[in-house]
């Protein structure tokens, strides 16, 4: 089953909320019924995340993701469309209910971090476990834990007022994690921070998420970001305009859109010894110098200049799947994407 | 033209209207509701008389020299031992002056009050930061209270209670609540969205929010409030002694009827000596609370 999974989701803001849906689905476009005043924050969301998954909704401001992650834990309501955490359906809950929901599988970051400034490290940590009703040594031990896990060992006893920005959102993902829950909703969590520090957290939270296995909902403006954390990218304008892994968006972008989007990213980054192989061919294989598929691109520069002869990948039985040649790697890098859109212009008759 | 109107007007209109019946009409309408809610004014009346009556007392307890300790002590601790220096020489003038039984009176008159005035304008400031309609129906008459002269509310208050204290303290309830509600409306209204959404997030109930949340951040707009809550408590005590009030205001109102200038000067300037020691205290306590001290820590 699913962790959370949304149906035909909508969230319209301004009047006649539920006939500005109706319009959308007929193909309104969106443009349209902001004339209006009428703002279509999220159209048509479906998808569904596997327990365990990191989720990245990546988008502009305006996009949406603001809005669709406050769904996911009841804040906002959707104007149409279902939610399903596990397998409750929010819309079926009373308010009540939504909140022991809460309180037992998600938490949250905050991109401006949320922590209370009159509290130390230790009680803004404690946070969630004083609102689950746990007892005050045993919640503080617990957070004590927390703090220690998200690398502020020794700061427990500080304010927020003394800590930097980069130390504040380790309390905030700190108190979310003290909260001990499975879906975790991160919004913008790193978006705040200085760029070292923020790839500090990321690394961070990579390796947190490898030893938790939470399922992650990360929301970013931040295509490397989306691409650095993500097991799978949603990319969105309102509606979804791609869904898929890292490699995929950039090697194959639904449109236009997502393609401008792509043009900044570090493919040496994000993209493997899998993506940019070249066919063996015919040639003999067993002198090579081997290497694993999921090698980043921008690992293989020194191997491949080395060894004058390409590299071999290999699957987990030794089996070669291709070779890797600096031909092979320069023209994945220099490559320019293709889009869907653009391969139907060209199989149209002029 | 003008005389032959006023006489038209005088024969036709005013001579054969009765006499104007408004003010009898209220007074009548005073009477009776003195006499059907006799129950409320008596009991708040003798509740008001005696929680009076009893902090007095315990103020005049003890000789005024120690007294001044007492006050240079609260300065200490709520600040430090500048306010406390300060404090102790105004207090010692105060007692000083022919008045200080009456500057106890107004000082207790104040307490309670200030008190009650607080214990309903926070209340009431909470349901304005939580409720739109409550906040867009009491801003007019906040509005109104505010900008009536204050001992135009001793009117009323006579009319139902006589004079003495009581009414004075009532007025001065009615008077000085304002602010107490406004600032306690606003401090929650300031509390950062996002904090209070985490608390949501975390599944936290309204009423866990108003408390671990809300309440401890707006904690020092609510002390500002709470201290115009007290300078106005004052102001309007010493007015209050139009209406038989008694302590410093009783002395003034009886030095302005007379001219004694000596007098209304001693009265005023313990006026002024409490006045500086509410609201450096005040000042001091809005300085502890949790938040404004976690904010020193960031400068």
């Amino acid at each position: 089953m699913p962790a959370i999974a949304v149906d035909s989701l909508y969230k319209v803001f301004g009047k006649g909320a539920k006939n500005a849906v109706a319009q959308l689905k007929r193909g309104v476009p969106r443009a349209d019924l902001a004339a209006k005043n009428v703002t279509a924050a999220v159209i048509d969301h479906n998808w569904s995340i596997e327990p365990g998954e990191t989720f990245v909704v990546m988008g502009l401001s305006g996009s949406g993701k603001s809005t669709l992650i406050r769904m996911l834990n009841g804040l906002i309501k959707p104007t149409a469309g279902t939610i399903r955490i596990g397998d409750v359906e929010l819309g079926s809950l009373s308010s009540r209910e939504l909140r022991r929901l809460r309180r037992e599988k998600i938490s949250m970051v905050f991109q401006h971090f949320a922590l209370l400034p009159h509290r130390t490290v230790v009680e803004n940590v404690a946070f969630g476990l004083e609102i689950k009703g746990v007892d005050k040594t045993e919640r503080l031990e617990r957070a004590r834990e927390a703090v220690e896990l998200a690398g502020l060992a020794g700061h427990e006893y500080k304010l927020p007022a003394q800590l930097s920005g980069g130390m504040k959102q380790r309390v905030g993902l700190a108190r979310a994690l003290a909260a001990d829950t499975e879906i975790l909703l991160m919004d913008e969590a790193f978006s705040a921070l200085d760029p070292l520090i923020r790839q500090e957290m990321q690394d961070q939270l990579l390796d947190l998420q490898s030893k938790l296995g939470k399922t992650i909902v990360f929301i970013t403006h931040d295509l490397n970001e989306a691409m650095r954390i993500g097991d799978r990218i949603a990319i969105c304008d309102g509606e979804v305009k791609q869904l898929g892994t890292a490699e995929e968006i950039l090697m194959h972008p639904a449109d236009d859109y997502v393609a401008e989007f792509t043009a900044d990213v570090d493919r040496s980054r994000v993209l493997t010894a899998e993506a940019v192989m070249e066919p063996c061919g015919t040639q003999d294989t067993s002198a090579l110098r081997r290497i694993e598929p999921d090698v980043p691109v921008n690992e293989l520069y020194q191997p491949v200049l080395d060894s004058k002869a390409p590299l071999l990948v290999v699957d987990d039985n030794a089996d070669p799947l291709g070779v890797v040649t600096p031909r092979s790697i320069i023209k994945s890098l220099a490559f320019e994407p293709e889009t869907a859109a653009d391969g139907e212009e060209e199989r149209q008759p002029a | 033209m003008i005389e032959y109107l006023r006489n038209w007007f005088w024969t036709y209109i005013w001579k054969p209207l009765p006499d104007m019946p408004f003010g009898d009409w209220m007074e009548s309408f005073v009477r009776w509701a003195r006499d059907a809610w006799s129950i409320f004014f008596d009991g708040t009346e003798t509740f008001l008389e005696s929680v009076y009556t009893g902090l007095t007392e315990t103020l005049l307890f003890l000789p005024s020299g120690l007294m001044v300790l007492v006050f240079a002590a609260i300065a200490w601790a709520a600040k430090g031992w500048k306010l406390a220096a300060t404090v102790g020489v105004g207090m010692f003038i105060a007692a000083w002056t022919p008045y200080w039984n009456e500057t106890m009176e107004t000082f207790s008159m104040v307490l309670v009050a200030a008190f009650f005035a607080t214990a309903l304008a926070i209340p009431l400031g909470i349901l304005a930061a939580e409720n739109r309609t409550v906040s867009t129906v009491m801003r007019p008459v906040l509005d109104f209270m505010q900008t009536l002269p204050g001992f135009v509310y001793l009117l009323p208050v006579v009319m139902f209670y006589g004079i003495g204290v009581v009414p004075g303290m009532i007025a001065t309830i009615v008077f000085c609540m304002p602010p107490g509600v406004r600032l306690t409306e606003l401090g929650l209204r300031q509390v950062d969205r996002e904090v209070v959404e985490a608390g949501q997030a975390f599944g936290a109930s309204p009423a866990a929010i108003l408390a671990r949340i809300k309440l401890p951040l707006a904690l020092p707009t609510i002390m500002a409030g709470l201290n115009q809550v007290i300078m106005l408590a004052l102001s309007m005590v010493v007015i209050a002694g139009l209406v038989g009030g008694g302590g410093l205001g009783s002395v003034i109102v009886s030095a302005l009827g007379r001219v004694e200038m000596a007098q209304g000067f001693n009265a005023g300037l313990a006026v002024v000596i409490l006045a500086i020691f509410l609201d450096r205290v005040m000042q001091g306590l809005a300085d502890r609370t949790p938040v404004a001290r976690a904010a020193e820590l960031a400068r």
